[in-house]
């Protein structure tokens, strides 16, 4: 060492590792405008494809006539059921244990069905013959409630066998899909009938939809040369998606290369398998050339992927000083007309049974009825872990009615039931073992931050003012402390389609002391290229910036199972650190013989090992790097690369405690955010700068579900939300600026104690919205009014409780 | 369908090509003259992934029609900055994290920079009026507005020094 050695504090700052601010890696290409989007993949002689859609919710396809179409010149080809069933690919597997139409094989059962797909020389004669497809339909009743699903005589679908278990048990009526319960029910409503104070209350979590700004796409190559098929799409998973395209299709594995290149937002719209990927397949091999599928918007919000549609029917009890003693939950699931929801397999209502919240809630039941309706199939996790958005927002929005039942403040009632820190592991009563958490600390933070009780006396000023004729704006005080479950999940009890929830990271270390490492996830915009390196440099002393991150090729990445439930750090983060622990344990093997020490006598220090009590003699990752390459070390095998396949011992549950302060014009239904204040604890923090963007993203997620956004049906199953006119996206300008805080508690089990954020904003963001809403009105006696709260229901929430004299 | 002999310079560059009347101008420049850094999000005009600007102004290439671009002067967000020399936008978009998946990005950078042209010294507020017609499922907005406040102080510091 001499004195131009750089200082600790400087080997640590070089290293940008855990902790740091780092800018991202991938801003680079996206800010030039050289993104490479699955619409940007193009190959000589490529198709287009397009499909025809059913303009009926409910009805049976007589015929479909294909001569028009076809006569088209540059249409190519015009598929139907009718060609696809020889190849057993009319109908598909969903992820859910049904099986879905991949094209409209005798009947449709939502509007925007797939009933024919278009194969054309380019983009607008496909659209064009589209056109002259003409099919013949006969229109039979159509059922958009689920309520009046499981009353009626019409037998949506046909295709399943009458009074035949479903994949997860009985079915009570032909149009019942499953009833799925955890928990103690007798235990429960004796605990309920027998308590001191009830609340009862329906809660509605509206059907919504991700909307991700890029649509959903594939591009399907089928080298018959070579026998190989390569697949460019918009995966959230796609390691599932080779090895179910290998299932459908019969090509060997091998044979399959599927590609996530850039995903322009995912948000769950791209978990999914959808009718488009299997007819570019299908298209591709049929005609030779590769065929290109990319939906429009109104294809896609539509067709793929809605979110939501819980109708939780609540009870809550408690005793007179507002100690939770039981909650009833029974949710009517809105599916649509296939049960595609996208939940491990074993948990048809996913992770629904989070719903005791943040509470120490002594006795517990759920059930949960799946339902078919003639609306589109989907059921994913919007920016959330499996229906953990849902349970969220109905702790959260039982506890206030519980609060108004008591006579009791809010935030009072949460802090006297929250689990406390030293209960943890804690064992909920539906069966979750939460991992840690300190959420008393957190609700502190946060209701000094915004001056909790000041805001309280201001709210009461201003019902004062408003009764005496002397302003028209109330003033609400959103609430929420909610508890995430995420990082999907441990192999013994989750798995999609079969494959286990583990996820894989493998690296490389070259020569020169740089990296490659590769991930079975896939970033949507999360920037895993930026802070999977992070977690790399920290465990293995090589520089952030001198690490590549790759991830969506099949060829070349590690099989996982991919990004969404916010499962890429719980689950790929700990494979990376792993595997840089296996590269660590390797390299103190080598540095050991090039110091002519034991092992033992070493110590790791930021980006080196040292010789113990002998601080100068010491070994570079970068000095190890080399000799593995160029030496020949007595019992160590050339080379330094690692890999890891993790499969977690638990999910992480991240938490947070949310104040939303709102100005609401009783006259006109408008609101106004004045402040948003966020605590987010998602245990260690990989990237503090990446995490408030996740925050603020989500928030705004959480704003747009909250306030307006929702996929809405008129009585014959046509979409009235299917354009960006009626869908709500918040602007710039509607959006408010957030505060982020956070509290730092990190996972036991995980090896660098991170545990996910990506969805916490949107799980914590909409109950804090809502009851915000709630709250305005709670002088007046509002108990409950369905989201979105758009302009025209908070104003006729207003006019319903008589404030507009 | 007969084609049109359109002309157009874009980014600096002259451009002639052949197209359908009806072709609509994201179209030709995706498809016919590879330019992908414009993107489709809505068809709508809502969501301005695809916003270039046009004879000075911005708009959605989504529901302009070639044929109506014929003459005009159009720069992408491939226009604006090199590798080696970034435009100002597009580094503090990077410094204050003002993108996630990068989707809207192109569009976003490409109306901030007509934006700027229009008000080099912008509020808060007009910078948020200002970018309302390009959506961002990503962000919340909050590090775009930043990114965009960012670059035109850096703007406008240079002009200052300049002068």
């Amino acid at each position: 060492m001499n004195d131009m050695s750089p200082t600790r504090e400087e080997r640590v700052e070089k290293l940008k590792g855990l902790g740091s601010s780092r800018k991202r890696v991938e801003d680079a290409r996206f800010t030039q405008g050289k993104g490479n989007y699955v619409d940007d993949v193009k190959l000589p002689g490529m198709l287009h494809g397009d499909f025809v859609r059913s303009p009926y919710a409910h009805a049976r396809v007589k015929s479909i006539n294909i001569d028009a179409a076809m006569a088209l010149p540059g249409v190519i080809a015009v598929l139907t059921a009718k060609d696809l069933e020889p190849l057993s690919l009319h109908w598909m597997p969903t992820l859910a244990g049904d099986k879905q139409m991949v094209l409209a094989d005798g009947k449709v059962l939502f509007q925007g069905q797939e009933v024919a797909f278009v194969v054309a020389e380019d983009r607008y004669i496909a659209a064009d013959a589209c056109e002259l497809v003409e099919v013949d339909y006969e229109e039979l009743p159509v059922i958009v409630d689920p309520f009046e699903a499981l009353e009626s005589d019409t037998v949506l679908r046909e295709d399943l066998e009458a009074g035949a278990d479903g994949a997860h048990g009985p079915r009570k009526h032909h149009n019942h899909i499953f009833l799925w319960e955890e928990g103690e029910k007798e235990a429960t409503e004796q605990v309920i009938d027998s308590a001191e104070v009830v609340a009862e209350e329906m809660v509605y979590y509206h059907r919504t939809h991700p909307c991700p700004l890029e649509t959903c796409g594939s591009v399907a190559s089928m080298d018959k040369v070579n026998g190989k098929l390569t697949l460019w799409g918009t995966f959230q998973a796609p390691h599932v998606v080779r090895t179910v395209a290998s299932l459908l299709s019969g090509i060997e594995e091998h044979n399959i290369r599927v590609i996530s290149p850039d995903i322009g937002g995912g948000f769950g719209n791209k978990v999914g398998v959808y009718p488009g990927y299997v007819c570019s397949i299908v298209a591709s091999i049929v005609t030779g050339q590769p065929v290109k599928w990319i939906e429009d918007r109104m294809d896609n919000l539509m067709a793929t992927a809605f979110a939501r549609d819980y109708w939780m029917k609540g009870k809550i009890s408690a005793t007179k000083e507002g100690k939770i003693t039981g909650l009833h939950c029974h949710v009517t699931a809105d599916h649509g007309a296939f049960d595609a929801c996208a939940d491990p397999t074993k948990f048809p209502a996913g992770f629904f049974h989070i719903c005791t919240g943040s509470y120490d809630i002594p006795v517990a039941y759920v059930g949960v009825d799946g339902v078919y309706t003639n609306k589109a199939p989907g059921g994913v996790a919007y920016r959330c872990s499996f229906r953990v958005t849902e349970a969220a927002y109905f702790i959260e929005r039982m506890i206030e009615v519980l609060a108004m039942e008591l006579n009791m403040d809010a935030a009072e009632l949460r802090r006297i039931n929250f689990i406390k820190k030293d209960q943890f592991p804690y064992q909920s009563a539906l069966g979750w073992e939460f991992d840690s958490g300190d959420y008393h600390t957190a609700w502190d933070k946060a209701l000094d931050a915004v001056d909790y009780a000041g805001l309280r006396k201001e709210q009461e000023e201003r019902v004062a003012a408003f009764k005496r004729g002397e302003t028209r704006k109330l003033l609400g005080i959103g609430l929420t402390h909610f508890t995430e479950i995420v990082g999907a999940g441990p192999v013994k009890n989750c798995d999609i389609l079969g494959m286990g929830m583990f996820d894989s990271c493998e690296i490389r270390i070259h020569p020169t002391g740089s990296a490659v490492a590769r991930l079975g996830t896939i970033s949507q915009g999360q920037g895993h290229a930026t802070t999977f390196a992070q977690i790399l440099a920290s465990e293995t002393g090589i520089p952030a910036d001198s690490i590549t991150i790759e991830e969506g090729d099949t060829d070349t990445a590690p099989y996982g199972l991919g990004t969404y439930g916010s499962r890429s750090t719980p689950v790929a983060g700990a494979a990376t650190a792993m595997a840089g622990r296996k590269i660590r344990a390797k390299a103190q093997m080598i540095a050991a013989y090039l110091l002519e020490v034991h092992d033992n006598d070493l110590e790791w220090d930021v980006d080196r090992f040292v010789v113990k009590g002998a601080p100068e003699r010491f070994k570079t990752m970068a000095e190890i790097a080399y000799a593995a390459y160029n030496q020949a070390i007595p019992g160590v095998e050339p080379g330094l690369e690692a890999v890891s396949y993790y499969d977690p011992p638990n999910m992480t549950y991240p938490f947070g405690a949310y104040v939303c302060v709102m100005e609401i014009d009783v006259d006109t239904g408008e609101h106004e955010i004045r402040q948003f204040y966020a605590l987010d604890d998602c245990g260690t923090r990989i990237n503090p700068m990446v995490i408030e963007g996740q925050v603020h993203g989500g928030l705004t997620e959480a704003l747009a579900i909250a306030m307006g956004q929702e996929i809405a049906y008129d009585k014959l199953g046509n979409v009235k939300t299917g354009t960006l006119m009626d869908f709500f996206l918040p602007t710039a300008w509607e959006t408010p600026n957030y505060t982020t805080d956070f509290t730092e508690t990190p996972s036991p089990h995980h090896p660098i104690g991170a545990k996910g954020v990506g969805e916490s904003p949107n799980v914590g963001g909409v109950p804090a919205f809502s009851n915000a809403v709630h709250d305005a009105f709670r002088a007046f006696g509002l108990r409950q009014s369905h989201m979105p709260h758009d302009h025209w229901r908070i104003w006729k929430t207003a006019n319903d409780l008589g404030l507009h004299g | 369908m007969s084609k049109m002999h359109i002309k157009l310079t874009v980014n600096g560059k002259e451009e002639e090509l052949l197209a359908e009347p009806r072709e609509l101008l994201i179209y030709v420049l995706r498809e016919r003259l590879n330019l992908t850094g414009p993107h489709v999000g809505c068809e709508t005009s809502h969501c301005g992934a695809c916003t270039v600007e046009m004879n000075g102004k911005s708009v959605k290439s989504c529901t302009v029609l070639a044929a109506q671009a014929n003459g005009a002067e159009i720069t992408t967000i491939e226009g604006l900055g090199t590798p080696d020399e970034l435009h100002v936008l597009q580094k503090m978009f990077k410094e204050h994290h003002g993108l996630q998946c990068g989707y809207c990005t192109p569009g976003m950078i490409t109306r901030a920079h007509r934006l700027l042209q229009e008000n080099p010294n912008p509020s808060e507020e007009e910078v948020r009026f200002g970018m309302a017609g390009n959506l961002c499922r990503c962000t919340g907005y909050q590090n775009i507005v930043k990114s965009i406040m960012a670059a035109a102080a850096e703007m406008n510091s240079a002009k200052e020094a300049a002068e």
